[in-house]
C-alpha cells in the first residue's frame, strides 16, 4: 500500500485506502494504482459487507410477504430510497426511482414521458460531449415521431458555448437533457443556468448525473431539474443498481415503463389500474441486494464527508494537472475552467491504446477509448484520449506513478 | 523470406526468443521494436474494407497469393498492435492456404500474450488471425475453381 503524509489536515488517506480491500491487490507484481473511477469506482468493506449480509442474513422477496425475512428485506430497501432522498435533496421519497442505472434511467424517460409528449416537428437539445447513453435514446424516440436532435456545441476546452445553447431553445423545444459533468472532459457544465433557460422556454429537463453524483453536492430541488439520472457503481455503491429522481407530477402523468409485478394496484384481464409511485416505475423483482448495499455507499460518503472527498479530489486535479503537463508532447484534452477530478489526454505520436497496455503493465488502471463519446472526440479530430480520473482513496505518489509511467511508455514507444 | 520453415518451426523460434527475456518490460521492448521495424503499409490499401474489426486500434490487413503462397502485409496506429501483427506475419506469411488454415498459433498462448493481454485486446488479435485465415481460405477456394495455375500469373 502507498503511504503519504495527508495532502490535507482531517484527510486520513490511509484510513479510506484501509476500507477498500481491492487497493492491497496487486497487478502485474506492482501495487494497483485504480485511476479508472469515472467507468466504475472500487467498493469500500461496509459495501461488501452489506451485500453478503442481505444474502446470509435476510435474503427474501421484497414488498409482498409478511414473513420476518420479507420485512426486513423491505426496511432495508426502502431505507436505500430515504438516503438517496436526503442525498440529493429530493423533496418526497415517492420521486426515487430505482433503476438498472443512469442509462436505464434516461430509456425510461424517452420511452414514457417522451412517447407521450415528442410530436412531430418537435426538438430535442442535448449538448456534444454526451454518453452514449444520453444521445441514443433521443435518437430513437426522434426517429419514432419525427422530432429533431439539436447539440450545443462547445469551445476547444470544452465548455459548452451557453449563448448557441440559448439560441437553440425556441417554441419547439420540448426537452433538454445535457450531462453534469463529462466523463470524457471532466467539464462541470452549469446545469443550473441550463434548467433555467430551458424552464423559461417551456421545455422540461434531463440532468444526466452519472458523474456528478460522486463528486459534487447534488440538490435536485436547487438545481430544479425535472429528471435526475445516475448510477450506484460510479459512487463506491454496487454495479446494476441507480436512480432516476423525477417532480412527483411529471412522474404521475407519465404512462408506465414496463409492465408486471409490482407496479400494479389491480390486474384483470379487462383492466389494470397501476400502483402508486414509485412503485408504478419498478415492475418486478428489482436489484435487491445491490439496492441495499448502495445505502452503505451513501453512508460511507457520508462518515467521510463530501465536501471532504471533493476537496481532497481538487488537490489530486491540480497536482495531476501540473504533473502532465510537465511531460513533452502531452496534450490535455478539457480544459475547463470548472472540471471535476479527471485527466483526459493525448501524447504525439503515441496510440492510447499502447499507453494504456504499457500502464497496465506497471499496475495502474487507466481507460482508453473514446468512452462512449465518439462524436465528441470527432469533435477534437481524434480517435480516443486516455483517461485518468481520480476518487477519495487516490494519492498523489500514484500520480507520481503515472508520470513516470508515461515518461517511460513515452521513452520506449517513439 | 520465411524460406522452407514451417509455420509450427517459426512458432518453436518465437518462443525461444521470448524465453530469454525476464520481465514483461522486455517482452513490450521487444514487441515494440518489432511494431517500428514493419514496414508501413501504402496508403492506397488503408481503405476500409482492409480494417479488421473488434480492435480498439485501427488494424489494416491485406494478402496476396502468389505461386501458391499466401503473403501478407499490415499495419496499425498502434505500435504495440503492429509488434504483434509483425510476428502473426513472420509466423503466417508465405505459406501455402492449407498450413495457414490448420495453424494453431499456440505461441501467443506459450509467450504469455493471451493472459497478458485484457480481453478486449486479445479479442482483437483473434480477429486478425480470423481475417489471415479467411484470406487464405477464399484463396483456397479460389485454387479449385480456377485450376491450379490461376495464382501463378505473376
Ligand atoms: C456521463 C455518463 N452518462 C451515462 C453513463 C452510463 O452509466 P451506466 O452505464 O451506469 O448506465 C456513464 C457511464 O459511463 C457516464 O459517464
Amino acid at each position: 500500500m502507498i503511504k503519504e503524509a495527508p495532502i490535507r489536515e482531517n484527510y486520513e488517506i490511509d484510513r479510506i485506502r484501509g476500507e477498500f480491500p481491492i487497493l492491497r491487490r496487486e497487478v502485474k507484481g506492482k501495487p494497483l494504482i485504480y485511476f479508472d473511477n469515472a467507468a466504475t469506482t472500487q467498493k469500500p468493506q461496509q459495501v461488501i459487507d452489506a451485500l453478503t449480509g442481505y444474502y446470509t442474513g435476510y435474503n427474501a422477496n421484497i414488498h409482498r410477504g409478511i414473513h420476518t425475512l420479507a420485512e426486513e428485506a423491505t426496511a432495508a430497501f426502502e431505507h436505500t430510497r430515504d438516503a438517496v432522498q436526503a442525498f440529493i435533496g429530493a423533496a418526497s421519497r415517492e420521486e426515487i426511482i430505482f433503476t438498472k442505472g443512469t442509462t436505464e434511467g434516461i430509456n425510461l424517460v424517452a420511452y414514457t414521458w417522451g412517447r407521450q409528449n415528442i410530436k412531430a416537428g418537435d426538438e430535442i437539445i442535448i449538448s456534444a460531449m454526451e454518453h452514449h447513453s444520453n444521445i441514443v435514446p433521443w435518437q430513437v424516440l426522434c426517429e419514432e415521431k419525427g422530432a429533431a436532435l439539436k447539440v450545443i456545441p462547445i469551445n476547444e476546452k470544452g465548455e459548452l458555448l451557453f449563448e448557441e445553447y440559448l439560441k437553440l431553445l425556441g417554441p419547439r423545444t420540448k426537452m433538454v437533457s445535457v450531462v453534469h459533468v463529462s466523463n470524457a472532459l471532466g467539464t462541470i457544465n452549469p446545469v443550473r443556468e441550463i434548467i433555467d433557460a430551458a424552464h423559461k422556454a417551456g421545455a422540461v429537463t434531463l440532468i444526466d448525473g452519472a458523474q456528478s453524483a460522486a463528486h459534487l453536492d447534488i440538490n435536485v430541488r436547487d438545481l430544479d431539474c425535472d429528471f435526475f439520472a445516475f448510477s450506484a457503481h460510479k459512487l463506491y455503491g454496487p454495479t446494476g443498481t441507480g436512480v432516476l429522481y423525477g417532480k412527483k407530477e411529471l412522474l404521475d402523468s407519465m404512462p408506465v415503463f414496463q409492465g408486471g409485478g409490482e407496479m400494479i394496484k389491480e390486474v384483470s384481464f379487462e383492466k389494470t389500474t397501476y400502483n402508486q409511485l414509485p412503485y408504478k416505475y419498478e415492475a418486478g423483482t428489482p436489484n435487491i441486494a445491490d439496492t441495499i448495499a448502495f445505502k452503505a455507499a451513501l453512508d460511507f460518503i457520508k462518515q467521510v464527508g463530501k465536501e471532504q472527498i471533493r476537496k481532497h479530489e481538487e488537490t489530486l486535479l491540480a497536482y495531476a494537472t501540473a504533473q502532465l503537463q510537465e511531460i513533452k508532447g502531452l496534450r490535455i484534452i478539457g480544459e475547463a475552467r470548472k472540471k471535476t477530478s479527471l485527466i483526459s489526454f493525448v501524447i504525439d505520436k503515441t496510440h492510447p491504446q499502447d499507453l494504456g497496455i504499457l500502464l497496465d503493465n506497471r499496475g495502474i488502471a487507466v481507460r482508453t477509448g473514446h468512452h462512449c463519446t465518439q462524436p465528441l472526440m470527432d469533435i477534437f479530430g481524434i480517435p480516443g484520449t486516455t483517461r485518468a480520473s481520480f476518487a477519495a482513496y487516490n494519492t498523489r505518489a500514484e500520480i507520481d506513478e503515472l508520470a513516470a509511467g508515461l515518461q517511460k511508455a513515452i521513452k520506449l514507444l517513439s | 523470406m520465411a524460406g522452407h520453415k514451417t509455420i509450427e518451426e517459426i512458432e518453436e523460434e518465437i518462443v525461444e526468443e521470448f524465453s530469454l527475456f525476464d520481465s514483461w518490460d522486455e517482452k513490450y521492448e521487444y514487441i515494440i521494436d518489432l511494431g517500428k521495424k514493419l514496414p508501413d503499409l501504402e496508403d492506397r490499401y488503408k481503405l476500409d474494407e482492409n480494417k479488421v474489426k473488434g480492435c480498439q486500434s485501427t488494424v489494416w490487413l491485406t494478402a496476396e497469393y502468389r505461386d501458391g503462397l499466401v503473403y501478407f502485409k499490415a499495419d496499425s496506429n498502434s505500435v504495440i498492435v503492429k509488434g504483434l501483427i509483425s510476428m502473426l506475419i513472420r509466423a503466417l506469411s508465405g505459406h501455402e492456404p492449407d498450413e495457414i488454415l490448420g495453424a494453431r498459433l499456440g505461441f501467443l498462448e506459450r509467450i504469455g500474450m493471451m493472459t497478458h493481454l485484457a480481453q478486449t485486446r486479445s479479442n482483437g488479435l483473434l480477429a486478425m488471425v480470423r481475417q489471415m485465415k479467411n484470406f487464405s481460405l477464399a484463396y483456397k477456394i479460389k485454387k479449385h475453381e480456377y485450376g491450379r495455375d490461376e495464382g501463378k500469373s505473376n
